[in-house]
């Protein structure tokens, strides 16, 4: 894996990200956690967490200017969970604007599933590096409410009631709905892969 | 397809584990962190830290053990007992903790459902209901089961959801420790009138159990303590044996 190279967690008051830093930790490397401009912009990795609701999320990235920071790096980003969700166009969950960053709107699982999508589900048709020796139907762990209709930016699908991505990517961005901080050895694979890019 | 989940429970005490643990293969059996770090390595899909410890540096004690636990654990935890406030939860959250259970509190103060589900979201709120089936009626109790309410569960259960629990956590009083199977019938009207998950808890005896309650159950998880930690049922057998049987797991 690449050598001492510089990652950081966003910091936005938003979400666990203890348990980022710790699985970034258990891989051998260092992650700093900031909300500092020019920190963020010199990293080599960005990781952007989130946990909790949409609207007051991007409330937070508004008001400290992140907002326009995020979309403008250039360097391998992942978002995860509603990390990913605020990188899409808009969210259902509070009529939020996103940062548009992949073309997707999110949207509420409908009550013909339970809601929260608690627990290991699989995902498949495996479309990335982010995915490189991970086998198309393996597990990861989900815990969420709304989710990102199959979109052209899909690099994983998973079924709960309907098909939906469950990874996303374009450019240097990547997103992951589901926990791969939380994802036991196939999480791990992930996240090393993420900083193999 | 979203799997059923295996959830091995932990008492905690002071910051150990305590009744019986018999992992033989492990240097010391009291160790929440080892322990946990086994179950993981087993297969198991979530874990629950049960705090029973009553002493006053029991939140400070509990913070350190979420961290520890946070450090190794690659797969999700849920810490309870005794919690009974926003910031209680906010400390357990920071320090690595992907959910927190509440019980006696949600019911003394049930806006707190409300409070933790806005600032934390639903996801990482379970409330626990224990109740016992009494004249015809499965009555909600408190502190660890001693205390009856007037409380009706699935009247509870249902304002628990309302309010904004993101998962309920049924231990059935009359089945708790009789290792003769889980409260199927109550679980399966709890999953059929709510919206969210519903974890299974109390009678876990063998592998069949599992199966039931996964299936007559209709039950999302199941949650068991002795019959792990006594090795009676070792998560792989077990999950093997609900694959064999159709019901999804993670393997």
């Amino acid at each position: 894996m690449k050598e001492n190279q510089k990652i950081v967690i966003i910091d936005y008051g938003a979400g666990n990200i203890q348990s980022i830093k710790f699985a970034i930790k258990r891989l051998g490397f260092d992650a700093f956690l900031s909300h500092d401009e020019e920190e963020i912009r010199n990293a080599d990795k960005v990781i952007f967490p989130g946990v909790g609701e949409a609207g007051s999320a991007m409330k937070m990235l508004r008001s400290t200017g992140l907002d326009k920071v995020i979309p403008e790096l250039k360097q391998p980003v992942l978002g995860i969970c509603l990390g990913m969700q605020l990188m899409c166009n808009h969210s259902e969950e509070g009529d939020t604007t996103g940062l548009g960053i992949f073309d997707a709107e999110v949207e509420r699982f409908s009550k013909s599933v339970k809601v929260p999508q608690i627990g290991w589900n699989q995902i498949v048709n495996l479309n990335s590096h982010l995915f490189d020796n991970v086998e198309d139907g393996e597990y990861v762990y989900l815990v969420h409410s709304y989710y990102v209709p199959e979109c052209a930016d899909e690099i994983a699908r998973t079924a709960y009631g309907v098909n939906y991505s469950t990874a996303l990517h374009r450019d240097n961005f990547y997103g992951v709905q589901f926990h791969p901080e939380k994802s036991s050895k196939t999480g791990e694979q992930i996240l090393k892969n993420f900083l193999n890019l | 397809m979203l799997t059923k989940r295996i959830i091995p429970c932990l008492d905690i005490k002071n910051g150990r584990t305590v009744k019986g643990v018999n992992f033989v293969d492990l240097r010391d059996a009291g160790d929440p962190v080892e322990l946990a770090a086994a179950y993981a390595e087993k297969g198991a899909d979530e874990l629950v830290f049960l705090d029973i410890s009553a002493t006053e540096e029991k939140r400070k004690t509990l913070a350190k053990l979420v961290l520890d636990v946070a450090e190794q654990l690659n797969i999700p935890f849920t810490v309870g007992g005794g919690i009974s406030s926003v910031e209680d939860v906010d400390i357990l959250l920071k320090n690595g903790a992907d959910k927190v259970s509440i019980n006696s509190s949600a019911v003394k103060n049930p806006d707190l459902i409300n409070q933790l589900s806005e600032k934390f979201g639903s996801q990482c709120v379970v409330v626990a209901i224990d109740a016992k089936y009494i004249d015809g009626n499965w009555k909600v109790h408190l502190v660890g089961g001693k205390v009856p309410t007037d409380l009706d569960l699935f009247e509870w259960a249902r304002e628990v959801e309302q309010r904004g629990a993101g998962e309920i956590l049924f231990t059935s009083m009359d089945h708790d420790g009789t290792k003769n199977g889980f409260a199927n019938e109550a679980l399966s009207k709890l999953s059929e009138e709510l919206n969210i998950p519903i974890i299974a808890s109390g009678g876990a005896g063998k592998i069949e159990h599992f199966t039931d309650t996964f299936q007559k159950g209709k039950a999302d998880a199941a949650l068991a303590a002795s019959v792990f930690h006594f090795k009676e049922i070792e998560i792989t057998d077990l999950k093997k044996q609900l694959r064999t049987l159709g019901i999804p797991v993670r393997l």
